[in-house]
């Protein structure tokens, strides 16, 4: 017999209710863990497909949204032609559907942007690309969803195109879309002479801050930001990174509230039994310890089983067909350790109460009444 | 202190103690002194005052006045009230107060627990306890399996284990059926002989008063010892 097995007798004791208190904080944790980690993995995914083949971002200044930037022909090749610049490859990002599936991403790019030199090339040839009028290149996972093969015409939104090529990237996003030749998608998206973004190779890196005064002096519309200052200040990514964290933070509340009312109706419970122990010597902190303990492995066992619920339910939506392949989870250590801290430390707040009200029964005035 | 603990284990003083904010007088200016290894009885009819006078001497309620001493700690102090329940007194209730789904053993070392009692000497404590009572065949039955007079045992080796100065019985046959009140208070009165621990028992029975060494009569809040 040793406190810590009052502890886990008094659970078993009340397991059901116990149990309760475990879903509940593993609800919050699996909850938490799904969002972050589809959020950042959508960021990060999203990120990299304006990584990967760039330095610097060139856009629209004041947009809400990379989709609604537009930098004219003359600017990015006025960009292209700077002293600082090795490389600006103009991209136009477009959405569309296709039947059944309501998002289909879109990538116009020139026939040697980085990105399709990049990818795996599974059906077709890389040296094709944009050779062929009304034609474009599925990403692998777009190809799987369309049902389409090389040669084939698909819908996208309400124009029907040749299947040009298959290609495999590292990014889900990239999978999942279409690439279109630069001129078809202007043309198809109505933005003659434009594109979203410019992704820019400098020469000298160390030239960075040269570069962006001069294109921000030249073109005031336009700004110009590293990839890392791109991450930190896309409001976008904030929104959602906001959004992820308050939807977790909800779902802790109510782990952390379902604590509460499990620990609040054991203790409610348990008034005689905890003026026994008291009558036998148990301190106020024994008894506020006995709850707290309680609550802490409700919590520990909550963590568990939701961490194993969240790792499974990733695993599952990324192998959901309507998903298309958008869903990388993005899963650091770091993202652990601040959810199951979270946890607990939600668990203990949710034990607090009934832990105060535990260590203040007095126990003569509690026997006399119970 | 130690002119009290010199000779007495518990000294009450003009104590009174009332519940419902005054509204119920229970205790009026109550004096006694109990000395070291006495069996005392706190005899009486129920509502008279017997258990508050109980409580407020082992620590588990406060007096409204007065001043109390169990073995030189004082049960109006919070921390003295602690050491009281840990160190110096066992309780033993009508209804015995076990907790239902623990099993003997473990009903009986929670004060250990509460104490720290290192898990050897707890051990030790435990069988020696369960030898004197008699209880060890039934160690790891639940309280569900037990007969009252078992369960009553039970009761009074949780309130032995932390080897306690004082034993402070409340009706404690008053839930037993005349032969086994019989047996609980025999073995009572024999702890108080084997073990030298002071026994204050109350009781409304007045076989069991008699056979203590002094009997104090608790009366509408009053005590005053019977003579005999």
């Amino acid at each position: 017999m040793s406190f810590c097995k009052l502890i886990l007798t008094n659970l078993r004791r009340h397991r059901v209710r116990a149990l309760f208190g475990v879903a509940g904080i593993a609800f919050g944790v699996a909850a938490m863990l799904t969002v972050l980690a589809v959020v950042l993995g959508a960021i990060g995914m999203f990120r990299n497909i304006l990584e990967t083949d760039s330095q610097y971002m060139v856009f629209e200044r004041n947009v809400s949204d990379l989709f609604f930037s537009s930098v004219p022909e003359a600017s990015w090749q006025a960009v292209a032609g700077m002293p600082e610049v090795a490389s600006a490859q103009p991209v136009l990002f477009g959405i569309v559907n296709s039947p059944g599936h309501p998002v289909v991403t879109c990538f116009g790019v020139e026939s040697d942007n980085a990105r399709v030199d990049g990818a795996t090339w599974l059906a077709g040839e890389r040296a094709d690309f944009g050779r062929e009028p009304d034609t474009v290149y599925l990403g692998l996972r777009a190809a799987e969803f369309m049902e389409a093969g090389l040669g084939d015409r698909v819908a996208i939104g309400k124009g029907m195109f040749r299947v040009g090529g298959i290609l495999q990237t590292q990014n889900g996003f990239e999978d999942g879309g279409v690439f279109f030749p630069l001129d078809l998608a202007q043309e198809y998206f109505h933005r003659e002479g434009l594109a979203s973004i410019i992704s820019v190779n400098l020469k000298d890196l160390s030239e960075g801050e040269a570069f962006k005064a001069r294109v921000e002096a030249a073109f005031p519309d336009l700004v110009v930001l590293a990839n890392e200052e791109f991450a930190s200040n896309y409001s976008q990514f904030k929104i959602l990174t906001a959004t992820a964290w308050a939807v977790g933070l909800c779902a802790f509340l109510l782990g952390g509230m379902s604590v509460a009312n499990t620990m609040t109706m054991s203790v409610f419970t348990r008034i005689r039994e905890i003026a026994i122990l008291r009558v036998c010597g148990f301190s106020r902190r024994q008894a506020a310890m006995l709850i707290l303990g309680e609550g802490g492995i409700i919590a520990v066992l909550g963590v568990g089983l939701g961490l194993l619920s969240g790792f499974g339910l990733l695993l599952v939506l990324q192998h959901v067909p309507q998903l298309q392949g958008y869903i990388q989870a993005s899963v650091s250590p770091f993202m652990i350790v601040g959810i199951s801290a979270t946890a607990v430390l939600t668990s203990l707040a949710g034990s607090i109460y009934p832990a105060w009200f535990a260590s203040r029964i007095q126990p003569a005035e509690a026997l006399r009444y119970e | 202190m130690s002119e009290v603990m010199s000779e007495h284990s518990i000294s009450v003083e003009n104590v009174c103690k009332s519940f419902d904010g005054g509204r119920i007088p229970v205790l009026k200016h109550v004096d006694l002194k109990i000395r070291h290894g006495e069996r005392v009885a706190l005899w009486g009819a129920s509502g008279s005052g017997k258990t508050t006078l109980l409580n407020l001497m082992g620590g588990l309620d406060l007096p409204d006045s007065g001043r109390l001493d169990t073995f030189g700690l004082n049960p109006a102090l919070e921390a003295h009230r602690l050491r009281l329940r840990r160190e110096v007194v066992g309780f033993v209730f009508q209804l015995h107060n076990l907790i239902p789904y623990l099993t003997v053993k473990e009903n009986i070392l929670i004060p250990a627990v509460a104490l720290g009692v290192p898990r050897a000497e707890a051990e030790a404590r435990l069988k020696e306890t369960l030898e004197i009572l008699q209880m060890s065949h039934r160690i790891d039955h639940r309280m569900q399996d037990l007969s009252g007079g078992e369960r009553q045992r039970t009761a009074i080796g949780r309130a032995l284990i932390n080897r306690p100065k004082v034993l402070l019985a409340d009706e404690p046959t008053g839930a037993l059926d005349e032969a086994t009140g019989d047996v609980v208070f025999e073995l009572l009165r024999g702890l108080a002989e084997d073990i030298g621990v002071t026994v204050v028992i109350a009781t409304h029975e007045r076989r069991f008063a008699e056979a203590c060494d002094r009997i104090f009569r608790v009366h509408s809040g009053h005590v005053e010892e019977v003579s005999r």
